[in-house]
């Protein structure tokens, strides 16, 4: 059993009398002590998948089974003890934090919000869990302003571990961050699953990054799962005309290496228009007719990746 | 304020400028700046020359932003400015403020990061660019209105000449980075400033926006200021690279030697901790390698701002901070820079 499985997932916006498909018809899943890497341009509706299985904005189709249970028609009461179980990692972690809460209460309200443990206990908890993000127990009565951002993103880490969670999901947690504060933070976050077992849910949209922390990577293009995989089959072999492009956008460290040809023309269309046929294939270099006509399902590739592409 | 031994004789500059006949575009010398409290940009010096991309590249709170500012004195009343910044032959320092008002937007263009806040919303895109070449270019609104459908259009905004009329609003980031640039070469400016020009865009845009950049550059024979704290994005556009660190210089190269063998530990320690699509690095099998601390530590501190994160630092590193100096074929502010090996630097992590 995969501690999530998410099938058919939908999760629908109403603006101005038209319905938007922010996340249309998703499945994936998410082993124990897997990371799943979620990439895609802003406006694809990684943010949303994120926040739809937990439960923070509401569903409007298929299920989330965690841990075996489908939490997608719970609500209230009945979400409480798998809200514990789901915890997430936010961008911006001053936006994230409440600013007139000390370190302590911040991480003392989650404690209380879940009745877990009695004054000892929970002191316990929060020295143990600010010792394992790296920061100093005098942090603890201090308030997040005083915080660089590399800091700040430790408490952020620090109030999703009090609960010791399974899952993780990790929203763009680095991109804020210096090169120099994202290695200290991805060390810790790789630190953290190892010792506690930890899955990921890892959004974002820095193919480095992706690159270099996931097991397994899905490829989100306007709502849709365009192609997904092994991290190595991914990167080495990549089939959808849109994952090739997100990676040959990264720009190459190499001096020499100058100038990569544009790959892909125009922007991301708006959710609430989406193409018919193949909803990249306004973008894409490859596409003929049948692209306007016919959806391309998701199909799996004997190279081992599932890909939504007819001429993949 | 300053340090007389960082002042850069000519004869110092990194090759390649010294066989001008030409003198710089714009040089910086000695600049400093501080605000209320904090002393942002310390006695800097640089120069560009004509046609050139030179990168500023650092992390937040480095100074170079603050230094893109100073140069076109946009800085808000109460920050203390101290150096020179001739830009062909003009003190920028010293020049009354109607000279300036015919430098800034007409031979100096400025792009910032964001260009949702740095467009008026209540105005058309087109109004917002004509704007510039009915005061700079004497140009009548009609024949603005003309010239701005023609700028749209070289920077490949479709159907041009129907976007004038269209608000920031209804446009996209990218389409609005556009019409940003359109502004800032509108009036066919020698040094165009670029400050973060594509951190708030998607990678997909991020290599087309630059490469528009790029190619005005050489079409309009501008020079490029980029500042940006992204280091693919020097190695790809720039053709020199300054490298700040809490205010200062601490190394100057051109881009191909800097990313083939960084000399500074910051260099080498930002190169190091920057994750590369090919470099075959996974979790599973290597660790990143960090730099320790963060920037706070450069805080008071009387010598090399970098040697509390230093792990070559030496005694001598916290007494005085080190002058930016010629080294190889290089400028460099550390004193126990040593060239690594005969070999080329390869930036792989930490094992």
């Amino acid at each position: 059993m995969q501690l999530l499985d998410v099938e058919n997932l939908q999760t629908s916006y109403h603006s101005h009398g038209r319905i938007l498909r922010a996340v249309d018809d998703v499945s994936f899943t998410v082993g124990k002590g897997e990371t799943v890497g979620l990439v895609g341009e802003s406006g694809c509706g990684k943010s949303t998948l994120g926040k739809t299985i937990l439960r923070l904005v509401p569903s409007s189709a298929g299920q989330i089974r965690f841990s075996g249970a489908d939490i997608a028609p719970l609500s209230g009461k009945a979400l409480i003890p798998y809200r514990r179980r789901m915890q997430m990692i936010f961008q911006d972690p001053f936006g994230s934090l409440n600013p007139r809460q000390t370190v302590r209460t911040l991480l003392d309200t989650a404690l209380k919000v879940h009745r877990l443990g009695d004054v000892t206990e929970r002191t316990r908890r929060i020295n143990e869990t600010i010792d394992r993000v790296g920061l100093p127990r005098t942090a603890l009565s201090r308030y997040p302003h005083e915080f660089s951002g590399g800091q700040r993103q430790r408490i952020g880490i620090a109030r999703a571990l009090i609960l010791e969670p399974e899952l993780i999901v990790c929203d763009e947690p680095v991109s804020a961050l210096d090169v120099s504060i994202q290695a200290q933070i991805l060390n810790l976050l790789v630190d953290l699953k190892r010792d506690l077992g930890l899955s990921y849910l890892f959004i974002s949209h820095d193919m480095s990054v992706v690159r270099y922390f996931t097991d397994r990577v899905l490829v989100m293009y306007l709502g849709r799962i365009v192609e997904s995989g092994s991290y190595e089959t991914l990167w080495s072999n990549p089939r959808h005309p849109y994952t090739r492009a997100l990676i040959d956008a990264v720009p190459s460290y190499d001096a020499q290496k100058k100038r990569t040809a544009v790959v892909l023309k125009g922007d991301l269309p708006s959710a609430s228009q989406v193409p018919s046929g193949c909803r990249f294939r306004l973008r894409c270099r490859f596409a003929q007719e049948r692209c306007s006509d016919e959806e391309p399902a998701l199909r799996r590739m004997p190279s081992g990746q599932s890909v939504a592409c007819h001429f993949a | 304020m300053t340090a007389p031994n960082s002042a850069m004789p000519p004869s110092t500059r990194t090759p390649g400028s010294i066989l001008r006949s030409q003198g710089p575009l714009l040089d910086v010398r000695n600049l400093s700046v501080a605000f209320p409290g904090h002393l942002a940009v310390r006695d800097i010096s640089f120069h560009i020359d004509h046609g050139e991309t030179l990168a500023l590249v650092g992390e937040s709170g480095c100074g170079k932003s603050a230094t893109s500012f100073a140069l076109m004195r946009l800085l808000p009343r109460g920050t203390a400015v101290a150096g020179e910044v001739n830009f062909n032959g003009i003190d920028l320092f010293r020049t009354d403020a109607r000279a300036l008002r015919n430098i800034r937007g007409k031979r100096i263009g400025l792009i910032l990061q964001e260009p949702m806040t740095s467009l008026n919303p209540v105005r058309t895109i087109g109004d917002q660019i004509a704007e510039g070449l009915v005061r700079h270019e004497k140009l009548t609104w009609t024949q603005a209105r003309t010239r701005t459908a023609e700028l749209l259009d070289l920077v490949r905004i479709p159907d041009a000449a129907r976007r004038y009329d269209d608000y920031p609003h209804n446009m996209s980031g990218g389409m609005r980075q556009r019409v940003m640039i359109a502004m800032a070469v509108s009036c066919n400016p020698q040094l165009v400033i670029a400050d973060e020009p594509t951190t708030a865009l998607d990678v997909t845009l991020q290599s087309e926006v630059l490469e528009l950049l790029d190619s005005l550059r050489r079409q309009l024979q501008m020079a490029l200021l980029l500042i940006t704290h992204d280091l693919g994005v020097v190695a790809q556009w720039a053709d020199r690279v300054a490298v700040m660190y809490a205010g200062r210089i601490v190394e100057q190269a051109a881009a191909h030697d800097l990313f083939e063998r960084p000399v500074h530990p910051y260099s080498q320690g930002l190169m190091r901790a920057t994750l590369r699509l090919d470099d075959g690095t996974h979790y599973s099998n290597a660790r990143l390698s960090e730099i320790p601390g963060s920037v706070a530590s450069a805080a008071g501190e009387q010598g090399c701002a970098f040697a509390p994160r230093c792990s070559q630092a030496t005694e001598a590193c916290y007494h005085a901070p080190p002058a930016l100096v010629p080294f190889r074929d290089r400028l460099v502010a550390c004193r126990v820079a040593v060239e690594p090996s005969e070999e080329p630097f390869r930036a792989v992590v930490g094992r």
